[in-house]
């Protein structure tokens, strides 16, 4: 994949960052049962970044993305997304997933309905657009993703890497403006790494905000303009992928990074 | 070269398999006497088959006494089932004690639902054709009731022209529309209704009978329509639904004290498989939406006092047999009801039935909903759907399919399970069959009664599982993972 990332001709610091602010967290906790997973979160994203996070298994990464958009609930502290603050309020639960897609590890598409119906399900009953104008959108997008072709087929006859990039354009036909990855290509085979992080290297070019977590440090390097370290519930170590690859300054990050490196 | 080196350059051609494995005989071999022990098990089954099968094909078909006006018609030597009974039976056994000059009322109920339930349940069915069996079937109706053919009493102008006009309606819906949506929606939402007023007739609703009752009736009515409109223009689903709703129930209350203007058909006249259609339908068409409700109830973790409402209900009535809820039903219902409040017996067995089958309908969804995966929830949520599109478009779709076998089985032991309600009195297919044989004039005639009976048991409740394997299939295609 990382051949696949050199041929690309991204330049992430040409890459627009306006100084808008996405996403807000302050002071997050979050405790499942006595077990404080996430302490102490800060994090703002501006529009148009990509962030990387990493970390070993269990240090909370998920969890954090997936306060995001509620599919877990903080406990305590504020997230801001688009000047939206996740509350109990279910009306600001549903404007805040309107503008957020998400991809999950295993894709999760809907095994019942076609990849075109997957793609056109939530446009039509949540944003009201009509059916044809849907598909359309739909179309253009599996395009983008590269598997126009698929449209009508079901997601269990497809590859896993297809699959993912379904999963991929059915975010995108919501048309959001923050895109979360929680591990997209880590239940793939390597040959389909390449064309999952293709898409989303093409995603990142048009300027989306994204919060990938990922351990594709090919991929980090390239489009991250940030990548984040976690460990035990806490954000450890940030920095431009430069800097944070080449001289990290925590020994925690150091221990990661020469574990996922040298293997 | 080392030994180990292999290439082959040529393919080898393909050769037909082997004459034991073609053919019938070799198919025969293959299944049945493919080793000893299954030979043996073979010829075991073979000399049962021999046993049993002429013996029973004899009484059933060839000794049997077709014509017969009493049972010493059937008492000969070497006589066989005596189906002159069942056939002088036929009507007692169909409609109980219902009136004969209205039997046309539930003939009609089961021909619409046929014409209606069709092209739901098969998909196949093209809509032309469901469009012409119904208008070919009104037409001959008319031609039927009107011509020599009927001269039916209880038919008048006004209750044909109504109908004909309902027939008029589908018929068209069905041919400019698709069918499935509008059978779909005749079926839950015209249906049940009709039926009632062709079963029973019109049903005495005392509030309509005082002019302030009929003005308040007229007022909900407007004041439903105009704020379901109202809210259908904003775009508000929720208020458009529960305002057309409020309407939709006035108008239904309204047509079920017209009910085509026919003679009332009292309910202690129903009996026979009409009786056990009515059960078995009702329970059936309340118990799978009544039981989706609980199971989704007792799995919202979010609302324990809802929750445990459920769990309550389905603890409670899976724990007590169905007879005690039927006598329940019938004698401590009242205790509980103000006074004057009277419900029907037919009703009472009616809602029993249905309670009971909802509370089982409950727990095979639960399984269902079990079965799918957290990640469609989670996946459902992020694109923004709430709580009833991720249900209905995601989850509901999924889990039921799963557990489309344990609903049908529910379907079919709640079949044979209204035969309970012989126990309260109501004459349904089984205690009619008891009943006709008691009759002096065809004494000892209890095998063909109840082979009879089981014989129609069997066809409906083998007709259920067939269209269960059928969905399976057809709901089958394309997601193998
Ligand atoms: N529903 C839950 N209930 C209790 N504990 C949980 C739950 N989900 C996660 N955890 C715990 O929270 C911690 C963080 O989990 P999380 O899934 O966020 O880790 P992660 O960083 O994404 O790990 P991985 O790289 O393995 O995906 C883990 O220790 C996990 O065991
Ligand atoms: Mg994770």
């Amino acid at each position: 994949m990382a051949e696949a990332a050199e041929t690309q001709t991204a330049e992430p610091a040409k890459m627009q960052i306006s100084d808008e602010v996405a996403i807000q967290i302050n002071g997050m906790h979050k405790w499942y049962g006595d077990f404080h997973v996430l302490k102490d979160i800060n994090l703002t994203v501006y529009r148009g970044e990509r962030i990387v996070v990493c970390g070993p298994s269990g240090s909370g990464k998920s969890t954090m993305i997936r306060c995001i958009n509620r599919l877990e609930e903080h406990q305590r502290g504020s997230i801001v997304v688009d000047d939206i603050e996740l509350t109990n309020d279910l009306k600001n639960i549903d404007a805040v997933r309107m503008e957020v897609g998400m991809v999950f590890q295993h894709f999760n598409l809907f095994p019942h309905l076609t990849v075109l119906d997957n793609c056109t399900l939530a446009p039509i009953w949540v944003r009201k657009v009509p059916k044809k104008e849907a598909e359309e959108a739909a179309m253009t997008y599996l395009e983008r993703v590269k598997i126009p072709e698929q449209a009508h087929k079901f997601p269990g006859q497809l590859s896993g890497g297809q699959q993912q990039r379904v999963a991929i354009a059915r975010s995108l036909c919501m048309n959001p403006r923050i895109m979360l990855f929680d591990e997209p290509t880590s239940a793939l085979d390597p040959e389909m790494i390449s064309e999952v992080l293709d898409t989303m290297i093409d995603l990142a070019e048009s300027g989306m905000t994204m919060i990938c977590v990922t351990h594709e440090m090919g991929f980090a390097r390239k489009v991250a303009n940030r990548v984040i370290f976690m460990d035990g519930g806490e954000i450890i170590e940030q920095n431009e992928p430069e800097a944070f690859f080449n001289n990290p300054q925590n020994d925690r990050t150091k221990l990661f990074l020469s574990q996922i490196l040298n293997h | 070269m080392s030994d180990l080196a292999y290439n082959k350059t040529e393919r080898h051609e393909d050769l037909p398999p082997p004459a034991s494995e073609v053919g019938v005989f070799g198919w025969l071999r293959h299944n049945f006497f493919s080793t000893w022990y299954n030979s043996i098990g073979t010829l075991v089954v073979l000399y049962l088959f021999y046993l049993m099968v002429p013996a029973t094909l004899d009484w059933v078909l060839f000794s049997a006494v077709w014509d017969a006006t009493s049972n010493q018609d059937c008492r000969f030597e070497g006589a066989g089932a005596c189906w002159g009974f069942i056939d002088a039976r036929l009507n007692l056994f169909w409609y109980g004690f219902y009136d004969i000059e209205n039997y046309w009322r539930p003939s009609l109920v089961g021909l619409m639902l046929l014409v209606f339930a069709v092209p739901v349940l098969f998909e196949k069915i093209p809509a032309k054709l469901v469009g012409g069996v119904t208008g070919v079937f009104g037409l001959g109706w008319a031609v039927w009731a009107f011509g020599g053919l009927g001269q039916v009493a209880s038919l008048n102008l006004p209750v044909t022209i109504g109908l004909l006009a309902f027939i008029g309606l589908i018929t068209a819906g069905v041919f400019l529309r698709s069918p499935r949506s509008v059978c779909a929606i005749a079926i839950v939402g015209v249906f049940p209704w009709v039926s009632v007023s062709l079963l029973y007739g019109p049903v005495n609703v005392e509030s309509l009978q005082s002019g302030l009752g009929i003005a308040v009736y007229a007022i909900l009515f407007l004041a439903g329509g105009g704020f379901g409109y109202w809210s259908s223009k904003r775009l508000d689903a929720l208020g458009a639904f529960l305002g057309y709703l409020v309407a939709y129930f006035v108008a239904v209350i309204v047509f079920l004290s017209w009910g085509f203007g026919l003679t009332i058909q009292p309910t202690n006249t129903f009996g026979g498989l009409m009786l056990t259609l009515v059960l078995a339908t009702v329970a059936i068409g309340v118990s799978l939406p009544l039981g989706i409700i609980l199971a989704l109830g007792r799995r919202a973790d979010n609302m324990p006092a809802v929750q445990m409402l459920c769990i309550g209900f389905i603890e409670l009535v899976r724990a007590v047999p169905l007879i005690t809820i039927l006598f329940m039903a019938q004698f401590m219902l009242p205790l509980f009801l103000p006074e004057g409040v009277n419900f029907d017996n037919v009703v009472r067995a009616l809602v029993g039935v249905s309670l009971f089958a909802s509370a089982y309908m409950a727990e095979v969804v639960r399984g269902g909903l079990q079965a799918i995966p957290k990640g469609q929830f989670e996946a459902a949520e992020s694109l923004g759907l709430n709580y009833f599109l991720k249900m209905r478009l995601i989850v509901l779709p999924q889990a039921l399919k799963i557990v489309i076998p344990g609903i049908v089985s529910t379907f079919i032991g709640l079949f044979k399970d209204t035969s309970l309600v012989s126990i309260i009195g109501l004459m349904d297919l089984l205690l009619i069959a008891k009943s006709s044989v008691t009759d002096s004039k065809w004494l000892g005639l209890e095998h063909e009664a109840y082979f009879f009976i089981a014989l129609v048991y069997f066809v409906f409740c083998f007709g259920m599982s067939r269209y269960s394997i059928y969905l399976e299939g057809k709901l089958h295609t394309g997601h193998k993972r």
